[in-house]
């Protein structure tokens, strides 16, 4: 299996009411709480799906940074079924499974019960893009940019994918932070593009610790 | 009608609508509004809660679902049927 040049093309932070897109911050909006900060994010970017409000908080965070990583990107260049989406989070949809157990002690709310999984998260993003590819939502105690290389790494190495969105999207309560990464196997190695080892997964995660 | 309307888009959650925006007579689903499946459970929710009315029948629910107007009939027959 021939080892393939990787590279992000394409980086998305939000965290503490900033989005930041390749290191450079595009929106803000502090003091806001996490729900409004949200709606603002939709509305700052113009944004047409009102899909999204139904969301919930994680696919809202997912949903969000996949629209702003994508944006001026050429993923359509793809057929679908080459391009995977690979998420993690310590705290899988559990954000959204109390409030769904709030809502049975009276009647249960089925707009909150089909959410109550985190590849929801990832559903949502395929179903706007159309992404057919290998997908998966795995939960970690902790970010570990250290095993999303190397399965990312592999799908790319061994053809099952020539594009791939990864990373980070974690949410609890008001706790939250996200990292998406576009990467591309022999993707463009221009000056912007870095390589996609673990080292620079890492400081993109830490880069907007706040 | 106007109030249904307002506890539709609460409900539903659909925030760029305004109860104006909505006809009597516009059809909720596909083609009209573009509501899903889980909205039509929200719409059965929101008959229990608000008005304390079962659906009945499943089967129902495209006739009764169509437009906000025959969710109205529904409601008014049921309530009258409840007292």
């Amino acid at each position: 299996m021939a080892e393939k040049n990787a590279y992000i093309s394409a980086s998305c932070v939000i965290s503490n009411n900033t989005v930041y897109k390749n290191k450079q911050v595009v929106f803000e909006n502090k003091g806001a709480v996490l729900p409004d900060f949200l709606t603002s994010v939709y509305q700052h970017f113009a944004w047409k799906y009102p899909k999204y409000y139904k969301m919930d908080n994680l696919s809202k965070l997912g949903w969000a940074a996949a629209e702003i990583l994508l944006q001026g990107s050429d993923i359509e260049k793809y057929p679908p079924e080459d391009v995977g989406l690979i998420l993690s989070n310590a705290n899988a949809s559990l954000d959204t499974d109390t409030r769904y157990f709030e809502t049975t002690k009276d009647i249960a709310s089925p707009a909150l019960f089909v959410y109550t999984l985190p590849n929801i998260t990832t559903g949502e993003i395929c179903i706007r893009h159309k992404f057919k590819g290998e997908n998966a939502f795995f939960v970690f105690e902790k970010f570990d940019p250290g095993f999303l290389h190397q399965y990312v790494n592999n799908l790319l190495n061994n053809d099952t994918l020539q594009a791939c969105i990864c990373g980070w999207v974690d949410v609890l309560q008001e706790d939250y932070k996200v990292l998406l990464v576009l990467v591309e196997s022999n993707g463009n190695a221009g000056n912007t593009a870095e390589r996609f080892t673990k080292e620079n997964i890492e400081n993109l995660y830490s880069l907007h610790n706040g | 009608m106007s109030d249904l309307k307002k506890q539709i888009i609460e409900q539903l959650n659909l925030q760029d609508i305004k109860p104006e925006d909505i006809g009597d007579d516009q059809p909720l689903f596909v083609d009209g509004l573009g509501l899903d499946s889980i909205d039509a459970l929200e719409l059965i929710v929101l008959l229990q809660q608000h008005y304390k009315i079962k659906l009945s029948n499943a089967e129902d629910g495209p006739k009764v679902f169509k437009s906000v107007r025959t969710i109205a009939e529904y409601i008014t027959a049921h309530q009258n049927q409840v007292a």
